[in-house]
């Protein structure tokens, strides 16, 4: 499948916002969290409201974006649509809470914020997981890849804030915690699409099996049409074992690694290391979120290449 | 909306059958299509450097062309590609706004070009691409099973039917009503073992598409042809055959 990358972009900056809205929702109230917290939510918002308007520039019809919300029925994409809009409510609530100093009022605006950043996430996951004819997102492990690498990275944003805020080792260790099991739950996954059988086969898409085996003699058309484009990409696919050795490298490994460092060191050390961790997770991430599009192969293909 | 009319028994299910036993794979199907598509319910289809290198456009038909089997089993079938209407698409249901849709009446797909907003998720669901964007406009485009012509009480009613199966050259492709267990096309799935694509991801394709028929038998190679006397230049070795052929 094609990287566009304004989806890249935004599954990887609206899973980091909403990720830091999640845990400041929860940790604020609780006192966990160093500092009023507005920073925080500015930064979850800027990087929610970043990606929505980056997932906005692929279609072919920006203009009438708004006509995403009426489907919520049927549509994950619809319902995402829902979810994102609604969870600015209890989201600005929530600032307006933590300005006036409003600790009943910031519990309730930040478990309703909270759980509006679970299920626009949950949402996001199920556009992809809910796809049949591609393999590699119609899977169990894909949702909670969604969910893990999103708390991952807002834990990793938080950290890095709470640490320019003088200290908090919650938000450190959170980091550490998801970090490791959006590690786990990442390799799992890859582990797993690669061993997958597949959904279809040449023989099944064409009915001819019945003769024998069946390979392409002509194309239907020489040149390259939007179904090669959007569902036959696979530049840079060979690359893609050392992409996830960088990814699980630079995304996961190396943050966790910096996030218990600045836990066990604290002061200005920690600010670095958790600033360096950030940078390194949301990159890590981009190659993520790149490689989830690259590795997925849609049956279409099975009528151009067998 | 795009959840799914509730299907009842003997609902109008419009679709084709294509049999890849007589289809020669001569592309006029998917070039009259593009042809009565270019104007009408889906017109205009984007055609983008049409006359010079790296030419594409949007095509609701392609016809591909396979090789199945080996050795003598072994034949070569042309098979075109285009919607199958399929009873529960999940082409319409990812609409996030109800531009997709499938028609009650008779099990029609199609797009509703004013409310599409050009997403791609449709195209992404759909296991047989079916779908391609129009990216001039910025929507997407679909086999309309020629709705503007089956319907048409302005042309002659031999010729209210999908612009392929008016002009195939073979008569491969057959258009009518599959949820009619008496029509003809349902017999002829019948009596020819008509056959789903893809039928394990579960969109119950309607369009049916009928297997090359089994060659009674592979003809016996024919005889080297023997050489006559006549073929020997050689007046030595002529004489020498005849000796020996007698």
């Amino acid at each position: 499948m094609n990287p566009a990358p304004s989806i890249v972009f935004f599954t990887t900056a609206s899973g980091a916002g909403y990720g830091l809205l999640f845990w400041l929702g929860l940790l604020r109230p609780l006192g966990l969290v160093p500092g009023q917290g507005l920073v925080a939510l500015a930064l979850a918002l800027v990087l929610i409201t970043a990606g929505l308007l980056s997932s906005t520039l692929h279609l072919g019809n920006p203009q009438r974006a708004w006509r995403a919300v009426s489907q919520w029925r049927s549509s994950w994409l619809s319902r995402e649509g829902v979810a994102a809009i609604l969870t600015y409510i209890p989201a600005l609530l929530l600032g307006l809470a933590l300005w006036v100093d409003a600790p009943a009022l910031a519990l309730i605006a930040g478990l309703l914020a909270a759980a509006g950043a679970v299920a626009t996430v949950y949402c996001t996951g199920m556009i992809y997981a809910s796809l049949k004819p591609i393999r590699q997102w119609h899977h169990p492990l894909v949702v909670p890849g969604y969910l893990a690498l999103s708390a991952f990275s807002g834990a990793v944003l938080l950290a890095m804030l709470a640490a320019f805020a003088g200290g908090g080792a919650v938000p450190a260790l959170l980091a550490v915690l998801t970090g490791a099991a959006a590690l786990l739950l990442k390799r799992a996954y890859w582990q797993a699409i690669d061993s997958g059988p597949p959904i279809a086969t040449i023989e099944s898409a064409t009915t001819l099996g019945f003769i024998g085996k069946v390979r392409q003699l002509d194309p239907p058309h020489t040149e390259q049409n939007y179904l090669l484009r959007e569902m036959g990409f696979r530049i840079a696919r060979k690359h893609a074992a050392k992409l996830r050795l960088i990814a699980q490298g630079a995304g996961f490994a190396l943050p966790v690694l910096l996030a218990l460092l600045a836990v066990l060191v604290g002061g200005t050390p920690a600010v670095l290391a958790l600033t360096l961790g950030a940078v390194l997770a949301i990159g890590g991430l981009l190659i993520e979120r790149w490689l989830m599009f690259a590795e997925a192969t849609h049956t279409v293909m099975l009528y151009y290449r067998g | 909306m795009t959840c799914l009319p509730e299907i009842t028994p003997g609902q109008k299910k419009l679709g084709l059958v294509i049999d890849l036993d007589t289809c020669v794979g001569c592309q006029a199907c998917a070039t009259n299509c593009k042809e009565w598509n270019a104007s009408g319910h889906s017109g205009p289809l984007p055609d983008t450097k049409p006359y010079s290198a790296g030419a594409e456009g949007v095509w609701f038909n392609r016809v591909h062309s396979y090789e199945a089997g080996e050795g003598e089993r072994g034949r070569t079938v042309n098979f075109p590609r285009s919607c199958l209407h399929c009873e529960t698409p999940d082409c319409v249901t990812v609409c996030p706004t109800g531009a997709s849709y499938k028609r009650i009446e008779d099990g029609i797909v199609l797009v509703d070009h004013d409310l599409c907003i050009g997403c791609g998720l449709c195209a992404w669901a759909c296991p047989y691409g079916a779908r391609e964007m129009d990216e001039d406009e910025g929507v997407m485009k679909k086999c309309t099973l020629c709705i503007d012509r089956i319907y048409n009480t302005n042309i002659p009613e031999a010729q209210r039917q999908p612009a392929c199966v008016l002009t195939c050259p073979t008569s491969a492709r057959h258009f009518g009503d599959l949820g009619d267990p008496d029509s003809k096309v349902s017999k002829l799935v019948a009596e020819r073992g008509g056959q789903p694509l893809m039928p394990e991801l579960g969109y119950k394709p309607v369009n049916s598409y009928l297997p090359p028929r089994n060659r009674s038998s592979v003809a016996a190679k024919p005889d080297e042809a023997v050489p006559t006397p006549m073929d020997i230049k050689n007046p030595l070795l002529r004489w020498m055959d005849k000796v020996l052929t007698r």
